[in-house]
Protein backbone atom coordinates (compact mmCIF):
# COMPACT_ATOMS: atom_id res chain seq x y z
CA UNK A 1 0.00 0.00 0.00
CA UNK A 2 1.05 3.07 -1.06
CA UNK A 3 1.01 6.12 1.67
CA UNK A 4 -0.46 9.72 0.63
CA UNK A 5 2.95 11.62 2.25
CA UNK A 6 3.78 10.68 -1.23
CA UNK A 7 1.50 13.05 -3.11
CA UNK A 8 2.79 15.96 -1.11
CA UNK A 9 4.56 18.84 -2.89
CA UNK A 10 6.14 19.59 0.47
CA UNK A 11 8.68 16.30 -0.51
CA UNK A 12 10.09 17.97 -3.50
CA UNK A 13 11.70 20.28 -1.53
CA UNK A 14 13.32 18.25 0.71
CA UNK A 15 13.98 15.35 -1.94
CA UNK A 16 15.44 16.79 -5.22
CA UNK A 17 14.56 13.36 -7.14
CA UNK A 18 11.03 14.76 -6.48
CA UNK A 19 11.38 17.75 -8.62
CA UNK A 20 10.51 17.62 -12.89
CA UNK A 21 9.92 14.26 -14.29
CA UNK A 22 8.47 12.56 -10.98
CA UNK A 23 6.71 15.55 -9.55
CA UNK A 24 4.93 16.50 -12.29
CA UNK A 25 3.80 13.04 -12.91
CA UNK A 26 2.82 13.08 -8.79
CA UNK A 27 0.83 15.93 -9.04
CA UNK A 28 -1.38 15.21 -12.54
CA UNK A 29 -2.13 11.86 -10.67
CA UNK A 30 -3.07 13.43 -7.19
CA UNK A 31 -6.44 13.62 -8.28
CA UNK A 32 -7.43 10.84 -9.17
CA UNK A 33 -5.07 9.20 -6.65
CA UNK A 34 -7.02 11.19 -3.66
CA UNK A 35 -10.48 10.25 -5.33
CA UNK A 36 -9.50 6.71 -4.72
CA UNK A 37 -7.80 6.85 -1.64
CA UNK A 38 -11.24 8.94 -0.11
CA UNK A 39 -13.95 7.20 -2.29
CA UNK A 40 -12.76 3.35 -2.04
CA UNK A 41 -9.40 2.72 0.42
CA UNK A 42 -10.96 4.95 3.54
CA UNK A 43 -14.63 3.21 2.78
CA UNK A 44 -13.23 0.19 2.44
CA UNK A 45 -11.43 0.50 5.63
CA UNK A 46 -14.49 1.92 7.07
CA UNK A 47 -16.14 -1.40 6.26
CA UNK A 48 -13.84 -3.38 8.04
CA UNK A 49 -13.95 -1.12 11.34
CA UNK A 50 -17.76 -0.69 10.78
CA UNK A 51 -18.00 -4.86 10.90
CA UNK A 52 -16.20 -5.33 14.68
CA UNK A 53 -19.03 -3.20 15.86
CA UNK A 54 -22.78 -4.10 16.46
CA UNK A 55 -26.14 -2.71 15.86
CA UNK A 56 -28.93 -2.24 18.52
CA UNK A 57 -32.12 -1.42 16.80
CA UNK A 58 -31.30 1.86 15.38
CA UNK A 59 -28.04 3.14 17.45
CA UNK A 60 -24.70 1.63 16.67
CA UNK A 61 -22.57 0.56 19.60
CA UNK A 62 -18.85 1.00 18.86
CA UNK A 63 -17.48 -1.80 21.49
CA UNK A 64 -15.03 -3.27 19.47
CA UNK A 65 -16.46 -7.30 19.24
CA UNK A 66 -16.08 -10.45 16.83
CA UNK A 67 -19.51 -11.90 17.49
CA UNK A 68 -20.75 -10.48 13.80
CA UNK A 69 -17.52 -12.75 11.98
CA UNK A 70 -18.23 -15.60 14.51
CA UNK A 71 -21.73 -15.61 13.27
CA UNK A 72 -21.09 -15.16 9.72
CA UNK A 73 -18.83 -18.02 10.03
CA UNK A 74 -20.99 -20.42 12.25
CA UNK A 75 -24.45 -19.73 11.33
CA UNK A 76 -25.90 -22.43 8.96
CA UNK A 77 -27.86 -19.86 6.99
CA UNK A 78 -24.54 -17.46 6.24
CA UNK A 79 -22.20 -20.91 5.74
CA UNK A 80 -24.41 -22.54 3.38
CA UNK A 81 -25.22 -18.72 1.23
CA UNK A 82 -21.30 -18.35 1.18
CA UNK A 83 -20.53 -21.97 0.13
CA UNK A 84 -23.24 -21.74 -2.52
CA UNK A 85 -21.83 -18.53 -3.90
CA UNK A 86 -18.76 -20.06 -4.16
CA UNK A 87 -19.98 -22.88 -5.77
CA UNK A 88 -22.46 -21.16 -8.25
CA UNK A 89 -19.53 -18.52 -8.98
CA UNK A 90 -17.14 -21.48 -10.09
CA UNK A 91 -19.39 -23.54 -12.09
CA UNK A 92 -20.69 -20.32 -14.07
CA UNK A 93 -16.92 -19.29 -14.84
CA UNK A 94 -15.78 -22.58 -16.02
CA UNK A 95 -18.91 -22.69 -17.82
CA UNK A 96 -18.69 -19.71 -19.53
CA UNK A 97 -14.88 -20.08 -20.22
CA UNK A 98 -15.67 -23.75 -21.60
CA UNK A 99 -18.21 -21.83 -24.04
CA UNK A 100 -15.78 -18.59 -24.83
CA UNK A 101 -12.85 -20.41 -25.36
CA UNK A 102 -13.94 -21.85 -28.92
CA UNK A 103 -15.61 -18.37 -29.82
CA UNK A 104 -12.25 -16.70 -28.74
CA UNK A 105 -10.46 -19.42 -31.03
CA UNK A 106 -12.61 -18.88 -33.95
CA UNK A 107 -12.23 -14.97 -34.19
CA UNK A 108 -8.03 -15.25 -33.72
CA UNK A 109 -7.64 -17.80 -35.77
CA UNK A 110 -10.40 -18.11 -38.42
CA UNK A 111 -11.89 -14.64 -38.95
CA UNK A 112 -9.05 -13.14 -41.40
CA UNK A 113 -10.18 -9.36 -42.60
CA UNK A 114 -12.88 -8.57 -39.84
CA UNK A 115 -11.94 -9.43 -36.92
CA UNK A 116 -12.91 -6.33 -35.49
CA UNK A 117 -16.28 -6.29 -36.61
CA UNK A 118 -16.64 -9.67 -34.77
CA UNK A 119 -15.37 -8.73 -31.78
CA UNK A 120 -17.87 -5.36 -31.95
CA UNK A 121 -20.59 -8.01 -33.05
CA UNK A 122 -20.11 -10.07 -29.69
CA UNK A 123 -19.79 -7.15 -27.16
CA UNK A 124 -22.98 -5.49 -28.53
CA UNK A 125 -25.53 -7.40 -26.81
CA UNK A 126 -23.86 -6.03 -23.14
CA UNK A 127 -23.97 -2.50 -23.18
CA UNK A 128 -27.99 -2.95 -22.96
CA UNK A 129 -29.50 -2.52 -19.45
CA UNK A 130 -28.11 -5.37 -17.63
CA UNK A 131 -31.59 -5.49 -15.31
CA UNK A 132 -33.76 -6.40 -18.92
CA UNK A 133 -30.97 -8.95 -19.87
CA UNK A 134 -31.45 -10.54 -16.61
CA UNK A 135 -34.78 -10.45 -16.39
CA UNK A 136 -35.05 -11.54 -20.34
CA UNK A 137 -33.65 -14.75 -19.24
CA UNK A 138 -36.51 -15.31 -16.76
CA UNK A 139 -39.19 -15.04 -19.62
CA UNK A 140 -37.29 -17.37 -21.82
CA UNK A 141 -36.50 -20.03 -19.57
CA UNK A 142 -39.77 -19.50 -17.53
CA UNK A 143 -42.55 -22.28 -17.09
CA UNK A 144 -44.46 -20.46 -19.82
CA UNK A 145 -41.14 -19.30 -21.40
CA UNK A 146 -39.87 -19.17 -24.98
CA UNK A 147 -37.74 -22.30 -24.48
CA UNK A 148 -40.61 -24.66 -23.19
CA UNK A 149 -43.09 -23.11 -25.32
CA UNK A 150 -40.48 -23.89 -28.48
CA UNK A 151 -39.76 -27.13 -27.05
CA UNK A 152 -43.38 -27.55 -26.86
CA UNK A 153 -44.15 -26.68 -30.75
CA UNK A 154 -40.85 -28.43 -31.65
CA UNK A 155 -42.46 -31.80 -30.13
CA UNK A 156 -39.34 -31.86 -28.37
CA UNK A 157 -41.04 -32.21 -25.12
CA UNK A 158 -44.54 -32.68 -23.50
CA UNK A 159 -44.31 -31.44 -20.44
CA UNK A 160 -42.38 -27.70 -20.05
CA UNK A 161 -39.00 -28.67 -17.88
CA UNK A 162 -39.27 -26.91 -14.64
CA UNK A 163 -35.40 -27.49 -13.72
CA UNK A 164 -34.02 -24.71 -15.39
CA UNK A 165 -35.88 -21.34 -13.86
CA UNK A 166 -35.35 -20.48 -10.10
CA UNK A 167 -32.59 -22.36 -9.00
CA UNK A 168 -28.86 -22.86 -9.49
CA UNK A 169 -29.19 -23.52 -13.01
CA UNK A 170 -30.59 -20.79 -14.33
CA UNK A 171 -28.45 -18.43 -12.07
CA UNK A 172 -25.53 -20.27 -13.89
CA UNK A 173 -26.75 -20.10 -16.98
CA UNK A 174 -28.21 -16.16 -17.03
CA UNK A 175 -24.23 -15.38 -15.91
CA UNK A 176 -22.76 -17.28 -18.44
CA UNK A 177 -24.45 -14.80 -20.87
CA UNK A 178 -23.87 -11.84 -18.70
CA UNK A 179 -20.33 -12.14 -18.45
CA UNK A 180 -19.47 -14.27 -21.81
CA UNK A 181 -17.67 -11.04 -23.54
CA UNK A 182 -15.12 -10.85 -19.72
CA UNK A 183 -14.03 -14.29 -21.09
CA UNK A 184 -14.03 -13.68 -24.62
CA UNK A 185 -12.09 -10.86 -24.94
CA UNK A 186 -8.65 -12.26 -22.34
CA UNK A 187 -8.86 -15.01 -24.31
CA UNK A 188 -8.90 -13.82 -27.58
CA UNK A 189 -6.11 -11.06 -26.70
CA UNK A 190 -4.04 -14.30 -25.34
CA UNK A 191 -4.50 -15.85 -28.69
CA UNK A 192 -3.95 -13.28 -31.09
CA UNK A 193 -0.39 -12.68 -29.37
CA UNK A 194 0.97 -16.42 -30.07
CA UNK A 195 3.23 -16.00 -32.65
CA UNK A 196 2.22 -18.05 -35.58
CA UNK A 197 5.57 -19.81 -36.46
CA UNK A 198 5.09 -21.52 -33.71
CA UNK A 199 2.73 -23.60 -34.69
CA UNK A 200 3.65 -23.52 -38.04
CA UNK A 201 6.83 -25.64 -36.67
CA UNK A 202 4.91 -28.13 -34.39
CA UNK A 203 3.20 -28.99 -37.65
CA UNK A 204 6.42 -29.50 -39.49
CA UNK A 205 7.65 -31.71 -36.88
CA UNK A 206 4.57 -33.69 -37.59
CA UNK A 207 1.90 -32.69 -34.66
CA UNK A 208 -1.32 -33.01 -35.53
CA UNK A 209 -3.88 -30.49 -35.13
CA UNK A 210 -5.28 -31.60 -31.96
CA UNK A 211 -1.67 -32.19 -30.50
CA UNK A 212 -0.68 -28.52 -31.85
CA UNK A 213 -3.46 -27.46 -29.90
CA UNK A 214 -2.91 -29.01 -26.96
CA UNK A 215 0.74 -28.27 -26.44
CA UNK A 216 1.24 -25.48 -28.16
CA UNK A 217 -1.77 -23.32 -28.53
CA UNK A 218 -3.69 -24.08 -25.01
CA UNK A 219 -0.76 -23.36 -23.14
CA UNK A 220 0.23 -20.31 -24.69
CA UNK A 221 -3.26 -19.04 -24.20
CA UNK A 222 -3.77 -20.03 -20.51
CA UNK A 223 -2.51 -15.93 -19.46
CA UNK A 224 -5.77 -15.17 -20.85
CA UNK A 225 -8.22 -18.19 -19.36
CA UNK A 226 -6.56 -17.05 -15.84
CA UNK A 227 -7.46 -13.59 -16.73
CA UNK A 228 -10.97 -14.87 -18.09
CA UNK A 229 -11.51 -16.74 -14.90
CA UNK A 230 -10.29 -14.30 -12.35
CA UNK A 231 -12.44 -11.67 -14.19
CA UNK A 232 -15.59 -13.33 -14.04
CA UNK A 233 -15.39 -15.33 -10.58
CA UNK A 234 -14.44 -12.23 -8.78
CA UNK A 235 -17.59 -10.29 -9.34
CA UNK A 236 -20.19 -13.39 -10.08
CA UNK A 237 -19.79 -14.11 -6.26
CA UNK A 238 -21.15 -10.70 -5.23
CA UNK A 239 -23.99 -11.01 -8.05
CA UNK A 240 -26.94 -9.52 -6.52
CA UNK A 241 -29.60 -9.26 -9.54
CA UNK A 242 -29.27 -12.62 -11.05
CA UNK A 243 -30.00 -14.26 -7.90
CA UNK A 244 -32.85 -12.57 -6.69
CA UNK A 245 -34.93 -12.42 -10.43
CA UNK A 246 -33.67 -16.23 -11.60
CA UNK A 247 -32.35 -17.61 -8.54
CA UNK A 248 -35.54 -18.63 -6.22
CA UNK A 249 -34.64 -19.84 -2.99
CA UNK A 250 -32.46 -22.18 -3.67
CA UNK A 251 -31.17 -19.92 -6.08
CA UNK A 252 -29.99 -17.46 -3.57
CA UNK A 253 -26.62 -15.37 -2.82
CA UNK A 254 -24.79 -13.98 -0.07
CA UNK A 255 -25.19 -10.38 -1.92
CA UNK A 256 -28.82 -11.11 -1.10
CA UNK A 257 -28.05 -12.08 2.14
CA UNK A 258 -25.60 -8.51 3.00
CA UNK A 259 -28.15 -6.33 1.19
CA UNK A 260 -30.99 -8.01 3.41
CA UNK A 261 -28.88 -6.88 6.13
CA UNK A 262 -28.38 -3.24 5.23
CA UNK A 263 -32.50 -3.31 4.20
CA UNK A 264 -34.87 -5.08 6.09
CA UNK A 265 -33.05 -7.17 8.32
CA UNK A 266 -31.48 -4.01 9.46
CA UNK A 267 -28.41 -5.19 11.04
CA UNK A 268 -25.43 -3.39 9.49
CA UNK A 269 -22.51 -4.28 10.73
CA UNK A 270 -23.19 -8.00 10.45
CA UNK A 271 -24.13 -7.14 6.52
CA UNK A 272 -20.08 -5.64 6.76
CA UNK A 273 -18.77 -8.48 8.44
CA UNK A 274 -20.54 -10.58 4.97
CA UNK A 275 -19.26 -8.71 3.07
CA UNK A 276 -16.08 -8.14 4.45
CA UNK A 277 -15.64 -12.55 4.94
CA UNK A 278 -16.68 -12.63 1.43
CA UNK A 279 -14.17 -10.38 -0.03
CA UNK A 280 -11.48 -12.25 1.76
CA UNK A 281 -11.98 -15.48 0.27
CA UNK A 282 -12.86 -13.91 -3.35
CA UNK A 283 -9.02 -12.22 -2.78
CA UNK A 284 -7.52 -15.17 -1.43
CA UNK A 285 -8.84 -17.52 -3.82
CA UNK A 286 -7.99 -15.20 -6.49
CA UNK A 287 -4.04 -15.43 -5.01
CA UNK A 288 -4.04 -19.05 -4.84
CA UNK A 289 -5.39 -19.24 -8.96
CA UNK A 290 -2.57 -16.04 -9.53
CA UNK A 291 -0.05 -18.03 -7.99
CA UNK A 292 -0.85 -21.63 -9.32
CA UNK A 293 -0.74 -20.26 -13.35
CA UNK A 294 2.62 -18.89 -11.94
CA UNK A 295 4.34 -22.00 -10.44
CA UNK A 296 3.18 -24.52 -13.21
CA UNK A 297 2.35 -22.53 -16.68
CA UNK A 298 5.27 -22.22 -18.88
CA UNK A 299 6.17 -19.61 -20.30
CA UNK A 300 4.62 -17.17 -17.30
CA UNK A 301 7.71 -14.45 -16.35
CA UNK B 1 -1.96 -19.68 -38.95
CA UNK B 2 -1.90 -21.32 -42.29
CA UNK B 3 -5.11 -23.51 -41.79
CA UNK B 4 -7.09 -22.00 -45.06
CA UNK B 5 -10.51 -24.17 -43.96
CA UNK B 6 -12.41 -23.86 -40.76
CA UNK B 7 -13.88 -27.16 -39.18
CA UNK B 8 -17.53 -26.78 -40.11
CA UNK B 9 -18.39 -27.83 -36.06
CA UNK B 10 -16.48 -24.21 -35.42
CA UNK B 11 -18.45 -22.13 -37.76
CA UNK B 12 -21.59 -23.89 -36.61
CA UNK B 13 -20.57 -23.04 -33.04
CA UNK B 14 -19.87 -19.50 -33.87
CA UNK B 15 -23.15 -18.88 -34.76
CA UNK B 16 -24.91 -21.02 -32.19
CA UNK B 17 -23.02 -18.17 -29.84
CA UNK B 18 -23.87 -15.57 -31.08
CA UNK B 19 -27.68 -16.70 -31.19
CA UNK B 20 -27.17 -17.45 -27.39
CA UNK B 21 -25.61 -14.25 -27.21
CA UNK B 22 -28.34 -12.28 -29.17
CA UNK B 23 -31.41 -14.06 -28.29
CA UNK B 24 -32.73 -12.33 -24.45
CA UNK B 25 -31.41 -8.78 -26.67
CA UNK B 26 -33.88 -9.40 -30.08
CA UNK B 27 -36.89 -10.87 -27.39
CA UNK B 28 -36.97 -6.94 -26.30
CA UNK B 29 -38.18 -5.51 -29.46
CA UNK B 30 -40.35 -8.43 -30.24
CA UNK B 31 -42.48 -7.94 -26.53
CA UNK B 32 -42.09 -4.37 -26.51
CA UNK B 33 -44.33 -4.44 -30.01
CA UNK B 34 -47.10 -7.25 -29.12
CA UNK B 35 -50.61 -6.79 -28.35
CA UNK B 36 -50.61 -8.52 -25.03
CA UNK B 37 -50.17 -7.81 -21.65
CA UNK B 38 -48.42 -11.21 -20.71
CA UNK B 39 -45.02 -11.83 -21.83
CA UNK B 40 -45.27 -14.68 -23.21
CA UNK B 41 -45.37 -16.80 -26.74
CA UNK B 42 -47.48 -17.21 -29.15
CA UNK B 43 -47.65 -13.45 -30.11
CA UNK B 44 -50.79 -11.77 -30.18
CA UNK B 45 -50.45 -8.86 -32.38
CA UNK B 46 -48.83 -5.71 -33.57
CA UNK B 47 -49.24 -2.28 -31.07
CA UNK B 48 -47.89 0.38 -29.99
CA UNK B 49 -49.80 1.24 -26.74
CA UNK B 50 -47.01 0.29 -24.74
CA UNK B 51 -44.83 2.73 -26.12
CA UNK B 52 -47.78 5.34 -25.83
CA UNK B 53 -48.41 4.31 -22.12
CA UNK B 54 -44.30 5.56 -21.38
CA UNK B 55 -45.60 9.26 -22.39
CA UNK B 56 -47.75 9.96 -19.49
CA UNK B 57 -45.75 7.70 -17.14
CA UNK B 58 -44.68 10.84 -14.32
CA UNK B 59 -42.71 8.22 -12.12
CA UNK B 60 -40.22 7.53 -15.23
CA UNK B 61 -39.99 10.90 -16.52
CA UNK B 62 -38.46 11.91 -13.32
CA UNK B 63 -36.28 8.47 -12.92
CA UNK B 64 -35.00 9.72 -16.51
CA UNK B 65 -33.97 13.01 -15.60
CA UNK B 66 -32.37 11.66 -12.61
CA UNK B 67 -30.39 9.34 -14.56
CA UNK B 68 -29.30 11.68 -17.23
CA UNK B 69 -28.43 14.12 -14.47
CA UNK B 70 -26.57 11.15 -12.42
CA UNK B 71 -25.06 10.09 -16.21
CA UNK B 72 -23.71 13.20 -17.56
CA UNK B 73 -22.05 14.57 -14.16
CA UNK B 74 -20.58 11.26 -13.75
CA UNK B 75 -19.09 11.37 -16.89
CA UNK B 76 -17.64 14.85 -16.82
CA UNK B 77 -15.81 13.93 -13.55
CA UNK B 78 -14.72 10.21 -14.35
CA UNK B 79 -13.39 11.78 -17.29
CA UNK B 80 -11.14 14.68 -15.95
CA UNK B 81 -10.02 12.12 -13.45
CA UNK B 82 -9.33 9.65 -16.11
CA UNK B 83 -7.42 12.61 -18.18
CA UNK B 84 -4.90 12.96 -15.59
CA UNK B 85 -4.43 9.60 -14.51
CA UNK B 86 -3.68 8.37 -18.21
CA UNK B 87 -1.59 11.39 -18.98
CA UNK B 88 0.36 10.88 -15.87
CA UNK B 89 0.79 7.34 -16.39
CA UNK B 90 2.11 7.41 -20.56
CA UNK B 91 3.82 10.43 -20.34
CA UNK B 92 5.41 10.28 -16.61
CA UNK B 93 7.44 7.64 -14.18
CA UNK B 94 6.97 8.83 -10.74
CA UNK B 95 7.26 6.80 -7.67
CA UNK B 96 4.96 3.93 -6.39
CA UNK B 97 3.12 4.28 -9.59
CA UNK B 98 2.25 0.23 -9.76
CA UNK B 99 0.17 0.98 -6.31
CA UNK B 100 -1.02 4.00 -6.96
CA UNK B 101 -2.60 2.76 -10.42
CA UNK B 102 -3.66 -0.41 -9.22
CA UNK B 103 -5.76 1.69 -6.66
CA UNK B 104 -7.49 3.46 -9.14
CA UNK B 105 -7.54 0.16 -11.09
CA UNK B 106 -9.45 -1.76 -8.58
CA UNK B 107 -13.10 -1.01 -8.92
CA UNK B 108 -12.62 -3.11 -12.17
CA UNK B 109 -12.22 -6.49 -10.36
CA UNK B 110 -14.30 -5.33 -7.13
CA UNK B 111 -17.71 -7.10 -6.74
CA UNK B 112 -19.87 -3.70 -6.90
CA UNK B 113 -22.15 -4.67 -4.01
CA UNK B 114 -18.43 -4.07 -2.13
CA UNK B 115 -17.86 -0.69 -3.33
CA UNK B 116 -22.08 0.29 -2.18
CA UNK B 117 -21.71 -1.33 0.96
CA UNK B 118 -18.60 0.44 1.79
CA UNK B 119 -19.40 3.71 0.58
CA UNK B 120 -23.48 3.43 2.34
CA UNK B 121 -21.13 2.76 5.33
CA UNK B 122 -19.20 6.06 4.81
CA UNK B 123 -22.07 7.98 4.42
CA UNK B 124 -24.56 6.64 7.25
CA UNK B 125 -21.14 7.39 9.86
CA UNK B 126 -20.94 10.62 8.91
CA UNK B 127 -24.50 11.35 9.08
CA UNK B 128 -24.96 12.59 5.00
CA UNK B 129 -28.31 12.15 3.68
CA UNK B 130 -28.26 9.98 0.25
CA UNK B 131 -29.34 11.51 -2.65
CA UNK B 132 -28.08 11.88 -6.14
CA UNK B 133 -24.73 13.08 -5.24
CA UNK B 134 -24.01 9.66 -3.43
CA UNK B 135 -24.81 7.90 -6.20
CA UNK B 136 -22.30 9.91 -8.89
CA UNK B 137 -19.42 9.52 -5.98
CA UNK B 138 -19.94 5.54 -6.32
CA UNK B 139 -20.12 5.80 -10.71
CA UNK B 140 -17.67 8.17 -10.89
CA UNK B 141 -15.25 5.43 -8.78
CA UNK B 142 -16.14 2.65 -11.15
CA UNK B 143 -16.05 4.47 -14.18
CA UNK B 144 -12.57 5.84 -13.63
CA UNK B 145 -10.80 2.75 -14.78
CA UNK B 146 -12.78 2.27 -18.00
CA UNK B 147 -12.02 5.88 -18.50
CA UNK B 148 -8.32 5.24 -18.49
CA UNK B 149 -8.26 2.19 -20.08
CA UNK B 150 -9.44 4.49 -22.98
CA UNK B 151 -7.77 7.18 -22.53
CA UNK B 152 -4.19 5.43 -22.05
CA UNK B 153 -4.95 3.93 -25.76
CA UNK B 154 -4.94 7.49 -27.21
CA UNK B 155 -2.25 8.83 -24.74
CA UNK B 156 0.38 6.29 -26.14
CA UNK B 157 -0.58 6.66 -29.60
CA UNK B 158 0.01 9.89 -29.98
CA UNK B 159 3.45 11.49 -31.47
CA UNK B 160 4.81 13.17 -28.63
CA UNK B 161 7.64 15.22 -30.98
CA UNK B 162 4.72 17.61 -31.45
CA UNK B 163 4.52 18.23 -27.95
CA UNK B 164 8.57 18.59 -28.20
CA UNK B 165 7.86 21.32 -31.25
CA UNK B 166 6.07 23.02 -29.01
CA UNK B 167 7.92 23.73 -26.03
CA UNK B 168 10.66 24.07 -28.17
CA UNK B 169 9.30 27.00 -29.99
CA UNK B 170 8.56 28.51 -26.91
CA UNK B 171 4.61 27.64 -25.85
CA UNK B 172 4.51 26.79 -22.16
CA UNK B 173 4.17 23.63 -20.71
CA UNK B 174 0.10 24.32 -19.63
CA UNK B 175 -0.55 25.85 -22.89
CA UNK B 176 1.11 23.68 -25.08
CA UNK B 177 -1.30 20.64 -23.38
CA UNK B 178 -4.59 22.25 -23.96
CA UNK B 179 -3.62 23.01 -27.84
CA UNK B 180 -1.67 20.53 -28.90
CA UNK B 181 -1.83 17.30 -26.79
CA UNK B 182 -5.92 17.97 -25.97
CA UNK B 183 -7.02 18.49 -29.57
CA UNK B 184 -4.93 15.42 -30.23
CA UNK B 185 -6.61 13.01 -27.76
CA UNK B 186 -9.81 14.45 -28.47
CA UNK B 187 -11.75 11.09 -30.28
CA UNK B 188 -10.20 9.56 -26.91
CA UNK B 189 -12.17 11.98 -24.72
CA UNK B 190 -15.15 11.87 -27.10
CA UNK B 191 -15.15 7.92 -26.37
CA UNK B 192 -14.52 8.11 -22.21
CA UNK B 193 -17.44 10.19 -22.07
CA UNK B 194 -19.71 8.50 -23.91
CA UNK B 195 -18.59 4.89 -22.54
CA UNK B 196 -18.68 6.58 -19.11
CA UNK B 197 -21.97 7.60 -19.60
CA UNK B 198 -23.57 5.01 -20.84
CA UNK B 199 -21.98 2.46 -17.96
CA UNK B 200 -23.37 5.19 -15.40
CA UNK B 201 -26.84 5.27 -17.15
CA UNK B 202 -27.09 1.38 -16.72
CA UNK B 203 -25.39 0.89 -13.34
CA UNK B 204 -28.29 -0.62 -10.53
CA UNK B 205 -26.47 -2.00 -7.45
CA UNK B 206 -24.92 1.00 -6.53
CA UNK B 207 -27.94 3.33 -7.65
CA UNK B 208 -29.80 1.01 -5.51
CA UNK B 209 -27.99 1.44 -2.44
CA UNK B 210 -27.37 4.88 -2.23
CA UNK B 211 -30.47 6.95 -3.85
CA UNK B 212 -32.37 8.04 -1.59
CA UNK B 213 -35.78 8.81 -2.56
CA UNK B 214 -34.44 10.13 -6.14
CA UNK B 215 -34.73 6.85 -8.26
CA UNK B 216 -32.75 6.53 -11.54
CA UNK B 217 -33.61 4.80 -14.06
CA UNK B 218 -32.59 1.48 -13.34
CA UNK B 219 -34.09 1.64 -10.36
CA UNK B 220 -37.30 2.66 -11.80
CA UNK B 221 -36.98 -0.52 -14.00
CA UNK B 222 -35.89 -2.55 -10.96
CA UNK B 223 -39.59 -1.80 -8.96
CA UNK B 224 -41.51 -2.30 -12.23
CA UNK B 225 -40.11 -5.59 -12.59
CA UNK B 226 -42.42 -6.86 -9.72
CA UNK B 227 -45.71 -5.71 -11.21
CA UNK B 228 -46.76 -8.54 -13.95
CA UNK B 229 -49.17 -5.37 -15.94
CA UNK B 230 -46.13 -3.19 -16.26
CA UNK B 231 -44.43 -5.50 -18.03
CA UNK B 232 -45.08 -4.76 -21.45
CA UNK B 233 -44.16 -0.97 -20.95
CA UNK B 234 -40.79 -1.88 -19.27
CA UNK B 235 -39.74 -4.38 -22.59
CA UNK B 236 -40.96 -0.83 -24.63
CA UNK B 237 -38.96 1.08 -22.52
CA UNK B 238 -35.64 -1.40 -22.66
CA UNK B 239 -36.46 -1.06 -26.72
CA UNK B 240 -35.86 2.34 -26.35
CA UNK B 241 -33.29 1.97 -24.05
CA UNK B 242 -31.26 -0.51 -26.18
CA UNK B 243 -31.33 1.59 -29.50
CA UNK B 244 -29.75 4.95 -27.35
CA UNK B 245 -27.09 3.00 -26.12
CA UNK B 246 -26.30 1.27 -29.76
CA UNK B 247 -26.39 4.70 -31.35
CA UNK B 248 -24.14 5.98 -28.52
CA UNK B 249 -22.05 2.55 -28.54
CA UNK B 250 -21.18 3.14 -32.27
CA UNK B 251 -20.31 6.55 -32.20
CA UNK B 252 -17.78 5.74 -29.33
CA UNK B 253 -16.44 3.50 -31.75
CA UNK B 254 -16.36 5.58 -34.48
CA UNK B 255 -14.26 8.13 -32.44
CA UNK B 256 -12.28 5.31 -31.14
CA UNK B 257 -11.04 4.34 -34.70
CA UNK B 258 -10.63 7.85 -35.43
CA UNK B 259 -8.48 8.54 -32.89
CA UNK B 260 -6.05 5.38 -33.29
CA UNK B 261 -6.37 5.95 -37.41
CA UNK B 262 -4.78 9.89 -35.96
CA UNK B 263 -2.24 8.37 -34.17
CA UNK B 264 -1.18 6.07 -36.84
CA UNK B 265 -2.31 2.74 -34.23
CA UNK B 266 -2.53 -0.33 -35.62
CA UNK B 267 -6.55 -0.86 -35.87
CA UNK B 268 -6.45 -4.73 -35.75
CA UNK B 269 -4.54 -4.83 -32.91
CA UNK B 270 -6.47 -2.42 -30.51
CA UNK B 271 -9.69 -3.94 -28.97
CA UNK B 272 -8.46 -2.03 -25.40
CA UNK B 273 -10.72 0.78 -26.73
CA UNK B 274 -13.84 -0.25 -25.32
CA UNK B 275 -12.46 -2.05 -22.46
Amino acid sequence: MVTVRATLPGRALRFPWLRGEHFTGLVLISPTFLYAIALLAVPLLAVVLFSFWTQDYLRIDRTFTFVNYKEAWSEPIYQLLMLRSLAIAAVTTVVTILLAYPIAYFVSFHVHRRKSLWIFLITIPFWTSYLLRVFLWKVILGYNGVLNSTLEWLGVIKQPLTFILYNANAVVITLAHAWAPFAILPIYVALERIDRSLLEAAKDLGDGPFRRFWRVTLPLSMGGVVAAFLIVFIPTIGDYVTPRLVGGTDGLMIANMIQAQFGKANNKPLGAALAISAMLIVTSIALLIFWLNRRFTPGQR
Amino acid sequence: MSDAHTPKWLSAYAIGYLVFLYAPVLLLPIFAFNDSAIINFPLKGFTTQWFEGLWTTEALHSAVRNSLFVALTTCTISTVLGVCAARASTRYHFPAKRGIMGLIMVPLVLPEIIVAVSLLVVLIQLGLDLSLWSVILGHVLICVPFSIAVLASAFKNFDRSLEEASLDLGVGRVATFFRITLPLVAPGIISSLLITFTISLDEFIIAFFLTGTDATLPVYIWSQLRFTARLPGVMALGTILLTISLLLLILAEWFRRWSARRSGADLESGTGGLY
